[in-house]
């Protein structure tokens, strides 16, 4: 295990292509051009490797699904407004029960936005995000090495619940490079009963997403709701970091869940005991966890790169618990530690002050 | 008794739904005995669009992958470039390929792709009822278009087989009716030739095949198929557009 030097965007091809992916397809734009270059150079030399530069994010998509349906680990890859566009395919990946990772390098938005780290697609991602009752199980990683492990992650989970997964990140991540050691990953276990190879000398089988007999399109929405139900069970994935006493708690994911330590270490050296929760998984969400700590903690600061979105989840948690903060900044700012220290400390304040009254 | 004609092993014992007098259901027949005569029944896998044909996979006997519309050419794509050994067609209408489907089957076609492409163009948006279509005809009454088809306000029909044949990466074009005896023969020798040719690694292939749409031209299924050949015809001439292996076999 050696440990490497490498951007983000490149770790994520590099741990596709070790976790098995065998098809690359993906429309160039920024932040995320790395991995889609990465794959070009890398994946046509691998046994079986296919990378296609398609014509569009939606071509992509699709040739992702018709791919994966006919057994390979398929990965696409773009950033906000082309994961707009991939949403068609990713509904019907979710409504074929076909495995595919897709990777969100996020950017400002919304419309063309910038080109600048931004957490602006949490809803889409963690609402199914296209048309239809579905979700997609959404990991969100905060350091490169956590870039390397969740993608091979990414694609387990995908054959293991037949599902479509994204990888949310943004720019920030997708861009730096930090020190990463590549584990050992998994041999790929997955029952291959829905591949499409061709009938052989056996029936003949199709995939497909409309059923237009209502009770029947029920009764899939419901399995595919049960499927998410033991996802939901099973998968749910978050750090906790100085949480065992402290007297308020930091909500923050991905990037913002590091700007975050770096305040919490300010406000630690000023006395304020502050923690962090770190979901990694942003759907399923860890709601349960957020409610427990209500029982002892009753401050929280929801911190995010957008004007609040993740914001809802928390609330939903609480469920009227606790006393709950927003501190965002959208648009492709990143938010310095101190700025964060600084509204802490204002809450800190405010929040005592009214327990005195 | 000797059985002189019967199902093609490729089909399904199901009625098909198509309305009577379609061109599809035509198709499907001459697809199925391609298949058969080929002996491919058991490496094809074939791809449905959205549209009338979203349910081909209940007539054909082999395995399908339903695509979202108009990307039948993408998916298509991902599954021949991870089974290059399978035979993989795709079966579009012509709102499906030379509308919401244009980006996806040019580039397809561009890339040289080694798929077929089965093109239905029957002039109107069939399952929707009847609107207007890429294809329609100048002067051609649909629901969208209830004075006729206006070049100024509505453009021109689109020939897609024509347009598709500059592109590099196309290697046989053929354009077929199915409206009379001799035509759906030569549409099936076509079939055969695209499949043919995608098992000879030769490269991207389309059949377009002029379909007969009675129930949305609102006229009678004689009237229907004698259109085509008195008027569809004329903007879409049949023949071989494009063959890199040689002539046609009706040139």
């Amino acid at each position: 295990m050696t440990k490497m030097l490498m951007q983000g965007n490149r770790v994520i091809g590099e741990a596709a292509i070790r976790a098995g992916c065998r098809f690359y397809a993906g429309y160039p734009i920024t932040p995320q051009n790395e991995l889609t270059e990465y794959m070009a150079e890398h994946l046509r030399k691998v046994d079986g490797g296919t990378f296609i530069q398609a014509e569009s994010e939606i071509a992509a998509i699709n040739m992702v699904l018709g791919a994966s349906a006919a057994g390979a680990r398929a990965l696409t890859s773009s950033s906000s407004p082309g994961i707009s566009l991939k949403q068609e395919g990713i509904s019907a990946l979710a409504a074929d029960e076909l495995p595919a990772v897709i990777v969100n390098i996020m950017r400002g938005g919304p419309g063309l936005g910038n080109i600048l780290p931004s957490q602006g697609d949490y809803f889409q991602a963690t609402r199914g995000g296209g048309h239809g009752d579905y979700r997609t199980i959404v990991l969100a990683p905060a350091s490169v090495q956590e870039l390397a492990d969740l993608t091979m992650d990414a694609f387990d989970l995908a054959d293991r619940y037949r599902n479509p997964v994204m990888i949310l990140a943004d720019g920030m991540i997708g861009q730096m490079m930090e020190p990463v050691i590549f584990k050992k990953p998994k041999p790929r276990q997955y029952n291959d009963c829905y591949v499409l190879k061709g009938a052989g000398q056996g029936r003949s089988r199709f995939i497909r997403a409309l059923i237009l007999d209502a009770i029947r399109m029920e009764e899939h929405n419901w399995k595919l709701y049960r499927k998410y139900q033991v996802i939901t069970k099973k998968e749910i994935r978050y750090e906790t970091f100085k949480t065992d006493d402290a007297d308020l708690l930091i909500v923050a994911y991905g990037t913002a869940a590091r700007i975050a330590k770096g305040a919490i270490k300010r406000c630690r050296e000023m006395g304020i005991k502050v923690g962090l929760i770190r979901p990694i998984t942003l759907w399923p969400y860890p709601a349960e966890v957020i409610k427990h700590f209500s029982e002892k903690i009753d401050t929280f600061i929801v911190f995010e790169m957008s004007t609040g979105q993740m914001l809802e989840d928390v609330r939903l948690a609480l469920n009227g618990a606790g006393c709950v903060h927003f501190y965002g900044r959208p648009g492709g700012v990143i938010p310095t530690p101190v700025e964060l220290t600084r509204f802490i400390e204002h809450h800190t304040k405010n929040t005592w002050d009214r327990g005195s009254q | 008794m000797k059985k002189v004609f019967g199902r093609p092993l490729s089909l399904k014992n199901n009625a098909l739904h198509y309305c009577a007098g379609c061109g599809h259901s035509i198709t499907h027949r001459l697809i199925a005995e391609v298949i058969d005569e080929l002996n491919i029944r058991d490496r094809t896998i074939g791809v449905p669009p959205a549209g009338c044909a979203v349910i081909a996979y209940n007539y054909f006997d082999i395995d399908m992958l339903e695509s979202p519309h108009g990307r039948g050419c993408a998916v298509a794509t991902g599954i021949k470039r991870t089974l290059p050994d399978r035979v993989v067609f795709s079966y579009q209408g012509d709102g499906d390929l030379a509308a919401i489907g244009t980006a996806e089957t040019f580039h397809a076609a561009n890339r040289g792709e080694n798929i077929t492409v089965i093109f239905i163009n029957n002039a109107v948006y069939g399952m929707t009822g009847g609107q207007m279509a890429p294809t329609t005809l100048l002067g051609q009454h649909s629901t969208t278009s209830p004075p006729g088809r206006n070049a100024i306000l509505d453009g021109y029909p689109i020939r897609m087989g024509d347009i598709l044949a500059n592109l590099e990466g196309t290697k046989y074009i053929e354009r077929c009716a199915v409206n009379t005896p001799a035509n759906i023969l030569k549409a099936r020798r076509a079939i055969k030739k695209a499949f043919q040719y995608q098992m000879d690694s030769v490269g991207f292939t389309l059949v377009e095949i002029l379909s007969h749409c009675p129930t949305n031209w609102k006229m009678t299924p004689i009237d229907a198929c004698r259109w085509v050949d008195e008027v569809m015809a004329k903007e879409f001439p049949i023949g071989v557009i494009k063959d890199v292996k040689g002539k046609g076999h009706d040139q």
